[in-house]
């Protein structure tokens, strides 16, 4: 077999063991709701809608399932995936297990965007919290790289830890102003509500932010594959992958802004959901090992299908009520990740 | 391959840790490099690696600029192994050498049947065969030390850098080990604390305080007295028998 057929082949292998698991995830999201809907009407309305099929469907039930849930689980599938291949990479990069996507001060930013818009009031009213979410985020990356660079952080040797504090010393910063402008300023409402959008929130979620955040998520996966085995090649340090041909720099560079650029885009649709980005890697990297030709597919897959179900138990747990999303992923992602470190110590031995 | 230093300094934050450092090793020949600790060895290595620019004078491999390649070329023609190398990753012993590959992979060139073979071989020659399952936080010090320099030989270098190489080794994996080097078609520079050890290879650089103090066949460059000079010690000549090769007999000034 030519190498471009085996790389294919490889391809075609992942994708239809991937892509089954996702719909059924989707699926499962579509149907599951304060109103259960059964399997064939959510495929009828998927027909009616792709193919323009005309089956009859209750039009309220047709609205809940195309313009709500579905919507809602894509994104929430593709916020998972990049939540998680972005805990990989930077995990990988930075060497540091603790390594999140939050830790460039990201979703600090974010919030500080969110709160200038909403109770600052910056733009008049013309901005949306997305808006604002999303520049708070990428002037917050900026700082942190800024301040990483005058670090030091471009030559040294202890690069990795440079750009950590970095991160730690921007998400204070940011972390302040947002507490600064809620004390200043919010009422008991706008803090309520500004906390439930911190802890993620995928209520808001429609079609657009779907064409958005899909197609971010795959281009954004599909560079980090790529470097799988740059990354494979810093398991001993930046030193060693130099030394084993990799140009650390751009690497570090391309890998750090392209993660970034998906979470901030992540964030600013749905808020800052935390624990998947942390955990699912390890998750991931315990089922299929370190490597990140494996670990790239199964983490976004695990995230993706993790996230989406998430969404649905934080619809249906409390009856009336939804749980932020972030409350959930917390809830359900911390015990399962003591199994999952109990398990993993006792197969070492 | 052959390796050339033309006068290298170099000094971080105005402290020189080298100056003005030249040496050539010739196609396929082994040099020793030793001094005592802090004298520039290390320095010396990641300069004729590539994995730092020097401040001055510039390294030639194969008789062109090591500035002008990328660091892939430079991957597919210098391999070195550092000291205290380590990793939390759960990655097993076989995943580590698999590294040594990287440089000869690219997207449209995948792995092969001829990357395995070199694995293996090269696991063979470190006698790692055994242990290739295992994982890397099972492996004892020694063990890693053998795994990082199957990882360089899987590199298929032309020339080879060895940072202390024989550390954390028995010594029946020191002996091997250097034998396994010497034999090697490829050129080496091996960072030695031994110096008997270093009397074995084709050649040994002294270094002092940053300086090459002294440089030639094993019998010109560590003369007992250049050793006591060097490492504040009384060294002396000694023969286990007449016509055997000689080796150094140590005692605190």
């Amino acid at each position: 077999m030519s190498a471009a057929a085996a790389l294919a082949w490889h391809g075609v292998r992942g994708a239809c063991l991937a892509l089954p698991v996702l719909a059924a995830a989707v699926l499962a999201g579509a149907m599951i709701g304060e109103t259960s809907i059964a399997p064939d009407l959510v495929l009828s309305v998927l027909v009616n809608k792709l193919a323009g099929a005309g089956l009859p469907v209750d039009p309220v039930d047709q609205g809940i399932i195309w313009s709500y849930r579905l919507p809602r689980a894509l994104v929430a599938g593709a916020c998972g995936a990049a939540l998680a291949v972005t805990g990989v990479v930077l995990q990988a990069l930075l060497r540091n297990a603790l390594a999140d996507p939050y830790i460039l001060g990201i979703s600090a930013g974010a919030s500080t965007g969110a709160v200038a818009v909403t109770i600052a009031g910056l733009g008049g009213g013309a901005l949306s919290l997305s808006f604002g979410a999303f520049n708070g985020a990428l002037l917050a990356f900026g700082f942190v790289a800024i301040l990483a660079r005058a670090a030091g952080a471009g030559s040294s040797r202890a690069a990795a830890a440079q750009i950590v504090l970095a991160g730690i010393a921007g998400s204070q910063l940011f972390n302040a102003l947002t507490a600064f402008i809620i004390a200043k300023s919010a009422n008991a409402d706008q803090a309520r509500g500004i906390m439930f959008w911190l802890m993620g929130n995928l209520s808001g979620v429609r079609w657009p932010d779907v064409w958005l955040a899909v197609p971010l998520a795959l281009a954004g996966w599909m560079i980090c594959r790529f470097h799988a085995r740059a990354l494979d090649a810093f398991t001993f340090g930046t030193d060693s992958a130099a030394a084993l041909g990799i140009p650390v720099r751009r690497v570090q560079v391309v890998l750090i802004f392209a993660t970034a650029l998906m979470t901030a885009v992540m964030v600013s649709i749905v808020g800052s959901i935390g624990f998947v980005g942390l955990v699912i890697p390890h998750a991931a990297r315990f089922l299929v090992g370190p490597g990140h030709r494996r670990l790239m597919p199964a983490a976004a897959l695990t995230g993706a299908v993790f996230l989406i179900g998430a969404d649905i138990v934080s619809r249906v747990i409390i009856p009336g009520q939804v749980l932020p999303i972030g409350v959930v992923t917390a809830l359900i992602g911390a015990p399962a990740f003591a199994i999952i470190l109990v398990r993993g110590q006792r197969t070492a031995r | 391959m052959r390796i050339e230093a033309r006068s290298l300094s170099f000094s971080v934050r105005g402290k020189a840790l080298l100056s003005d450092v030249s040496l050539a090793v010739q196609p396929g020949e082994t040099l020793a490099l030793v001094g005592p600790n802090g004298s520039g060895k290390s320095t010396l290595m990641r300069l004729l690696a590539g994995l730092a620019r020097p401040s001055q004078g510039e390294v030639l491999l194969a008789e062109q600029p090591l500035a002008r390649l990328s660091r892939r070329e430079i991957a597919q023609r210098i391999a070195i192994v550092e000291q205290q190398a380590d990793t939390a990753e759960r990655i097993t012993a076989r995943s580590v050498v698999e590294l040594g590959r990287t440089p000869w992979l690219s997207a449209l060139r995948p792995w092969s049947g001829e990357d395995t073979r070199q694995v293996d071989k090269a696991l063979k020659t470190v006698e790692m065969e055994g242990f290739a399952k295992r994982e890397w936080a099972t492996l004892s010090g020694g063990e890693r030390q053998r795994l990082h320099i199957a990882r360089a030989l899987a590199q298929q270098p032309g020339l080879l850098l060895l940072d202390e190489p024989t550390n954390h080794l028995d010594i029946h994996h020191q002996l091997s080990i250097l034998h396994c080097i010497r034999n090697l078609q490829v050129t080496a520079v091996v960072a030695l604390h031994d110096l008997n050890q270093a009397l074995t290879c084709d050649r040994v650089a002294v270094l002092s305080g940053g300086r090459l103090v002294a440089s030639g066949t094993p019998q010109q460059a560590l003369t007992p007295e250049t050793v006591s000079d060097v490492f504040g010690i009384t060294a002396r000549q000694v023969r286990d028998a007449e016509g055997s090769a000689p080796h150094l007999s140590f005692h605190l000034a």
